[in-house]
């Protein structure tokens, strides 16, 4: 054991709020880390200090800023340039860089503030958290730029995907163009369709008619042959390949409106539906605009994982060390990792002890100790000491890399649900075609110059136009809804899913539990409580810092405490107020000497069957304190796990951490054994996940990265509040408050909106029924129709966004 | 009433040429990110010095 000897003048702990970021700070300090320090600082030597009114403007939440302290060398290699910019024709470079801690308006506000001479644009994407920038490289480098975003508490990455998002881009704007092309024809068609519905009442002279009718047909080419064709050509594969799909009903309404209209106007008389045709091409392709947007965010968040691996890593040549890209890092290549940093590659620690923070791919909240001859990963952070590495696996073929290659794969594994509105679509076509065979057969008998008008009309009119939007539109608000209650979802399917019966499977560090150390208990003589967080301050052991942040401050003058030694792991020895203490684990504390009351004893056994931390506190050789220090249970956590099985989920946990302390924290909110699993890798977790989905849906709920595999492969997974970057990335709903209490509103939101989503079709079905009659019957004509048809569609619409699917009363 | 043929297809034309400056903004870029413009918006300041 080292004992070193420490007389530093004591600080007092009490709390004070974060002048940056607002969290509790340490009191006589005016921030909570050195983070939210260096931004306030550079803020304001930059004149940028509007930010915090601007945030306060936008209501901005807060948070610690994080800052890395990197100079982005790597960033100014010639390779990493050719990959990751472009270089313009005039000289300038753009890229794109995804930035860490990207949450608000105000973020906005200050990065494109933000400028350095040189820097000619920079815009913020604050959906995808990407900033385009473009600059002078003459002027100034990458890494500058990068550096100056750090600086601000924002890390940047070079963004993987690029080619991708570009090809998404294209598709987008193409999808944009011919939006743009039916609402055009169709607002024009619509004018001439006004002109003659007065014909119908009041008699129209028949050279205008004709010009009103050709121009209709006009306009319904281009519409019906270019944006159109998604919804014909997807009918007409529906009918290849023999699957259910939402396009066929509406193909076969398009494609019969548009030939008879065609051919009625060739003759010249007969009715034309090319204003209602095109009124349904518009609006469908508006919910499939609306759709595509949501399935965009799903796709990108999990390209954007990619951009979370390791970039650089310092690397030691002789005696120099200097910062490269990763690509650059061979096998055997010895490599520097600082405390605070991240171990850039998979290796063997050659010199240098250090505790290491491998929540990432462990979930274990303790950190390890390491030492030379120990494995180090890629991804886990280097709390206290400089260590050396020798590198043997970076990139795609470190554990890191790998689990992210799972996350990918196991995404395409998960089975794509078949849509309700895609199922109903088939039983919906079947019903029309046998109408209107009886339509057309029935009029042939009674008035066959009539027939063909009537079962024509019958296929039109009863084109499921707000069947098409029903979901769309209801997925849209509800998607909305929950994200101003800080559920934020990614994609419309995770809604239907996750209305469903199954299992859900909870993490337990991070998700259940706090994710951090704690003062779960506080025993014996609380007065003293002052004085040992005075104490505590002079250590930077993790269980000195909880307390000294739980036990409230002000140790009078006479009490300070001096002469203190500390023994590094094991506790801290000190005289104050003319008494010897001794602060520190049970066995340092009885190693000294003390002696231990049953109820201290006691209180040492309870805590450790509840896999707590126990700490005594003794003066003059009488242990008269202890605190139990532990990742504690979410005060919600009980209460909405009943609420969950009262909706009829089955529960389960999947941990990483320790299964000793996992079937404890169980089995206090009454999971069974059978359903708790502790000490399982990220790799155990997927195939967890993989056989539970054989059997019925399951739900998977977790925070790190070593549950991101499970989260993308679990038919619904969730990332709760504080989760890691890759978590967010893998899974399809984001918590953004803490606490376990979102995911029951979560479900009960989702479970609404399919009621929302069955109303919408019912509304449009009983339209349909009514459209459907009055065709049979042979009253139906353009204006008619017109009015009908987009009123089903008002309806839905009215619906949607009038419901009150996610949060509460609002 | 014969000055329908005459307004006809200028509404057409004017109709053709906002789906032309539609589809110049779409390739510019413009309707790429629609979230991070509407807060743009509500900054007071002017823009970089």
């Amino acid at each position: 054991m080292v004992t070193t000897d420490v007389t530093a003048p004591a600080v007092a702990a009490a709390t004070s709020a974060c002048l940056h970021c607002g969290l509790p700070a340490a009191a006589a300090v005016d921030f909570c880390c050195e983070g939210c320090r260096t931004v306030y600082g550079i803020l304001h030597a930059q004149g940028l200090s509007r930010y915090y009114l601007e945030r306060d403007k936008f209501e901005g939440k807060s948070r610690p800023a994080k800052v890395t302290g990197k100079s982005y060398g790597e960033l100014d290699d010639p390779l990493v340039l050719a990959k990751h910019t472009k270089l313009l024709p005039d000289g300038s470079r753009s890229a794109e860089l995804y930035l860490e801690g990207v949450h608000c308006a105000a973020c906005v506000w200050l990065l494109e503030r933000a400028q350095l001479d040189g820097m000619l644009d920079s815009r913020v994407d604050l959906g995808r958290r990407l900033v385009h920038i473009r600059w002078d490289p003459r002027q100034v480098a990458l890494s500058a730029i990068a550096r100056r975003f750090d600086s601000l508490g924002y890390a940047p990455h070079p963004s993987a995907g690029a080619e991708r998002r570009d090809a998404q881009r294209r598709e987008d704007r193409r999808l944009l163009v011919q939006l743009a092309i039916a609402g055009a024809c169709f607002g024009n068609a619509m004018l001439m369709a006004f002109a003659l519905y007065g014909g119908l009442f009041a008699g129209m002279e028949r050279e205008y008619e004709q010009l009103f009718r050709w121009g209709s047909f006009a306009l319904a080419i281009p519409s019906v042959l270019g944006p159109g064709s998604v919804f014909w050509k997807g009918a007409w594969r529906a009918v290849r390949e023999r699957t259910p799909h939402m396009d066929l009903p509406l193909g076969i309404g398009i494609v019969i409106g548009f030939v008879s209209g065609a051919v009625n106007t060739i003759r010249g008389t007969g009715e034309i539906y090319f204003d209602s045709v095109m009124a349904l091409i518009f609006l469908l392709l508006v919910g499939r605009w609306l759709q595509r947007r949501q399935q965009r965010r799903a796709a990108e968040a999990a390209e954007l994982l990619y951009s979370l691996a390791p970039q650089s890593a310092r690397l030691i040549e002789g005696e120099a060390v200097r910062e490269v890209p990763i690509e650059a890092v061979e096998r055997g290549a010895l490599l520097e990792v600082r405390a605070g940093e991240h171990v850039p590659a998979d290796g063997v620690i050659e010199c240098g002890s250090t505790s290491i923070d491998a929540s990432l791919l462990t979930g274990e909240s303790r950190p390890v100790a390491a030492g030379p001859g120990d494995r180090a990963h890629a991804g886990t952070i280097n709390l206290s000491e400089r260590i050396v590495v020798r590198a043997e696996e970076t990139g795609a073929d470190s554990r890191l890399g790998k689990l992210l290659k799972m996350v990918d794969e196991a995404a395409r594994r998960r089975a794509p649900i078949v849509l309700a509105a895609d199922r109903a679509s088939a039983i919906f076509v079947k019903v029309i075609l046998t109408l209107a065979v009886i339509t057309f057969a029935g009029w042939w008998l009674i008035d066959p110059s009539r027939a063909i008008d009537n079962t024509v009309a019958l296929l039109i009119v009863t084109c499921p136009c707000a069947l098409g939007l029903a979901t769309p539109l209801a997925v849209s608000a509800a998607i909305g809804r929950a994200a101003r209650a800080g559920i934020l979802i990614k994609g419309g399917d995770a809604l239907e899913r996750l209305a469903r019966p199954g299992l859900i499977l909870f993490d337990k560090t991070g998700t259940l539990t706090e994710g951090r150390q704690r003062l779960v208990e506080w025993s014996g003589d609380r007065s003293v409580m002052p004085l040992v967080a005075a104490i505590e301050a002079h250590s930077a052991h993790p269980i000195a810092r909880t307390l000294v942040s739980a036990l409230p401050g002000g140790v009078s003058a006479e009490l300070v405490p001096s002469e203190i030694r500390q023994t590094l792991g094991a506790g801290i020895e000190a005289r104050a107020g003319g008494a010897q203490w001794i602060v520190g684990s049970p066995t340092f504390v009885e190693s000294r000497g003390a002696t231990v009351a049953s109820w201290a004893a006691e209180a040492r056994q309870r805590w450790s069957a509840e896999a707590h931390t126990t700490v005594f506190v003794s003066r003059d050789g009488q242990v008269i304190a202890a605190a139990a220090i532990g990742d504690a249970l979410r005060d919600d956590a009980a209460s909405s796990l009943s609420a969950l099985r009262r909706l009829g989920y089955d529960l389960g946990v999947l941990s990483g951490d320790d299964a000793r302390v996992v079937s404890v924290v169980a089995g206090s909110i009454g999971v069974s054994p059978e359903a708790t699993r502790g000490g399982v890798s990220p790799e155990g977790k997927l195939q967890v996940v993989e056989d539970a989905s054989s059997e019925r849906q399951v739900i998977m709920v977790g925070d790190g990265v070593n549950d991101a595999a499970a989260l993308s492969r679990a038919a619904v997974g969730v990332a709760v509040h504080g989760g890691a970057e890759a978590s967010l990335a893998a899974a399809d709903v984001f918590l953004d408050r803490p606490g376990v209490g979102p995911i029951v509103e979560l479900i009960e939101g989702a479970r609404r909106t399919m009621r929302v989503i069955k109303r919408n079709m019912a509304f449009s079905l009983s339209y349909n029924a009514t459209l459907t009659v009055l065709a049979m019957a042979g009253l139906i004509n353009p204006l008619i129709a017109a009015i009908l048809m987009p009123l089903s569609s008002l309806t839905v619409v009215a619906s949607s966004y009038r419901s009150r699917t996610f949060g509460g009363e609002r | 009433m014969s000055v329908l043929y005459v307004l006809l297809p200028l509404a057409l034309i004017f109709a053709g040429a906002a789906v032309a400056v539609f589809v110049w903004a779409v390739r510019a870029g413009q309707l790429d990110d629609l979230e991070t413009p509407a807060i743009r918006a509500l900054y007071d300041d002017d823009r970089r010095a």
